[in-house]
């Protein structure tokens, strides 16, 4: 029997997720074993046109990582869906957006001019730009296009399932495959890591106090945390109670508040304005006055709760950027 | 900011349309009374009760304005006459935020309004609501539903031109391909 073709894809990512397919150590092995690779940019040289030329439906899986914000991404994610029988968005980027779809508070032409002229490592006297379409020569070479939206795998075409997390665990990787490969694969759609919030697997889990409250928002830079006691209870910002678990805690046990990569659970359709609305309840005043000096210890609303998650969110970009 | 939230081409027929989400114990009941006593204010304003303004998850304000709404009204009970004692204060302070909140995202925060309404106050059920409709026609429509689908359009076209390329190629199984899908399916 031939054994099941698997593709692995990036869009736009840091590469962190390849570095977790690598981090499977010595199991990736047993994983080589028992399927055929046929296109891995980072690691491996296939051609697109190979992946072209297969039947519809060849590949049985493909794990794809990253947002979709190019024209080529786009091209890609529309290829390998009709290329493989399950198309898997893996990491935080692909799920819901990721750090990337931090980028849809601007407009794209002052990410572009950023970019390519005023970011300090930037000498561009001439303001070149990449071009979509120039001639050389008489050829006319061709380049994706930015597109002004930047968009979750789901966005833009069917996924079947999510493997969460910026980037995901080996250990939630390895569960994916192998459910894959057994065929014992849970309803299309779903988030494979478990549907509870991520305190329930907290080690901090005993010290949260029954009633929450903040009379202050402190940043971890700003104070000395204690390595024991929960993140709320010493007026820290931790998305842990509105985040899917299945990370084991890493963040909360290496001494870092829960900065929320796993998305919400299925409960939830907006992961940051339920974990805002959570937090908020629960400061200390109750005059309006003494509760915004309270709010003006978390400074970019935005980016804290939806870190990873605003090309998913209920607005998805902030409304009044130009798309043309 | 007002100007990039017109649509390209708006209705003159347009009226604004305004959620109201009324707490059961005093803001409906007022706006109740304001009925039975036949006062008149602006129709533009659909009412939702619920138990208590402190229901009021933030998730509902933003799912009505992405659904179409162009504004949202909160009423609740007055300080220290809240039915479940804090509920109102918990509504204060989210909404305190979700205003910071929208206005990062790009929405005038005056299309979100908290009040406090007590029962015995239908007078105030209608000078507000009429504030709101007023303030809410000058900003002119949000039009969240147009915007996201203005949004896909870079989407829609490069379909088109991934299908051109492949007609062109002729590539076998063309037919059985599903046609690309650019909904955006979080509005689903």
């Amino acid at each position: 029997m031939p054994k099941p073709k698997v593709a692995f894809y990036w869009c736009a990512s840091c590469g962190g997720c390849e570095e977790t397919v690598v981090d499977l150590a010595e199991d990736i092995l047993g994983v080589v074993e028992k399927v055929d690779i046929v296109l891995w940019p980072v690691a491996m040289d296939f051609k697109y046109k190979d992946i072209e030329a297969m039947p519809d439906k060849t590949i049985t899986a493909t794990l794809l990582n990253g947002a979709i914000r190019t024209t080529e991404q786009e091209e890609m994610a529309h290829l390998l869906r009709r290329k493989s029988q399950y198309l898997i968005a893996y990491g935080a980027c692909a799920h819901l957006g990721g750090i990337p779809g931090l980028a849809n508070q601007f407009p794209r032409e002052q990410i572009l001019q950023f970019v390519y002229e005023q970011s300090p490592t930037m000498v561009n006297e001439q303001k070149t730009r990449p071009q979509v379409k120039f001639t050389d020569n008489g050829r006319e070479p061709t380049l994706p296009a930015l597109h002004n939206v930047v968009r979750s795998l789901d966005q833009v075409v069917e996924v079947d399932y999510y493997v969460p997390g910026c980037p995901p665990t080996p250990k939630l990787t390895k569960a994916a495959v192998t459910a894959l490969l057994e065929n014992r694969l849970p309803p299309k759609g779903s988030v494979i890591a478990p549907d509870v919030a991520l305190c329930d697997e907290c080690p901090r889990k005993a010290t949260k106090p029954t009633n929450v409250s903040f009379s202050e928002f402190k940043r971890p830079h700003q104070v000395l945390m204690d390595p024991e006691k929960c993140f709320l209870a010493q007026g820290i910002v931790c998305m842990g109670p509105s985040t899917r678990s299945g990370c084991e805690a890493a963040c909360t046990v290496g001494g870092m508040p829960c900065t929320g990569c796993f998305g919400p659970t299925s409960r939830v359709r907006d992961q940051g304005l339920k974990i805002m609305s959570s937090l908020c309840a629960n400061i200390a005043p109750k005059e309006e006055g003494e509760i915004d000096r309270v709010l003006e210890g978390i400074p970019d609303p935005v980016g804290t709760f939806y870190r990873y998650g605003l090309a998913k969110s209920m607005l998805r970009r902030r409304v009044n950027l130009p798309v043309k | 900011m007002t100007n990039e939230n017109q649509p390209s081409s708006p209705s003159a027929a347009w009226k604004p349309r305004i959620v109201a989400f009324f707490c059961n114990w005093c803001t409906y009941t007022a706006a109740d009374l304001a009925g039975v006593s036949r006062m008149k204010h602006a129709s533009n304003v659909r009412i939702i009760r619920l138990m208590c303004s402190g229901r009021v998850d933030p998730q509902f304000v933003i799912v009505a304005l992405a659904k179409g709404a162009d504004g949202v009204l909160i009423g609740g009970c007055h300080p220290n006459d809240c039915h479940y004692v804090e509920g109102n204060y918990k509504c204060l302070r989210r909404y305190q935020m979700l205003k910071r909140m929208i206005a990062d995202m790009g929405i005038e925060p005056e299309r979100l309004r908290l009040e406090w309404i007590s029962a015995a106050e239908g007078e105030k059920v209608k000078r507000v609501v009429n504030e709101m409709v007023e303030t809410v026609t000058k900003l002119g429509p949000l039009g969240l539903p147009q915007k996201f689908e203005e949004w896909d359009e870079e989407m829609e076209h490069f379909a088109e031109h991934v299908a051109a390329k492949e007609a062109a190629a002729g590539s076998g199984g063309a037919e059985d391909r599903t046609k690309a899908q650019t909904v955006e399916t979080a509005h689903a």
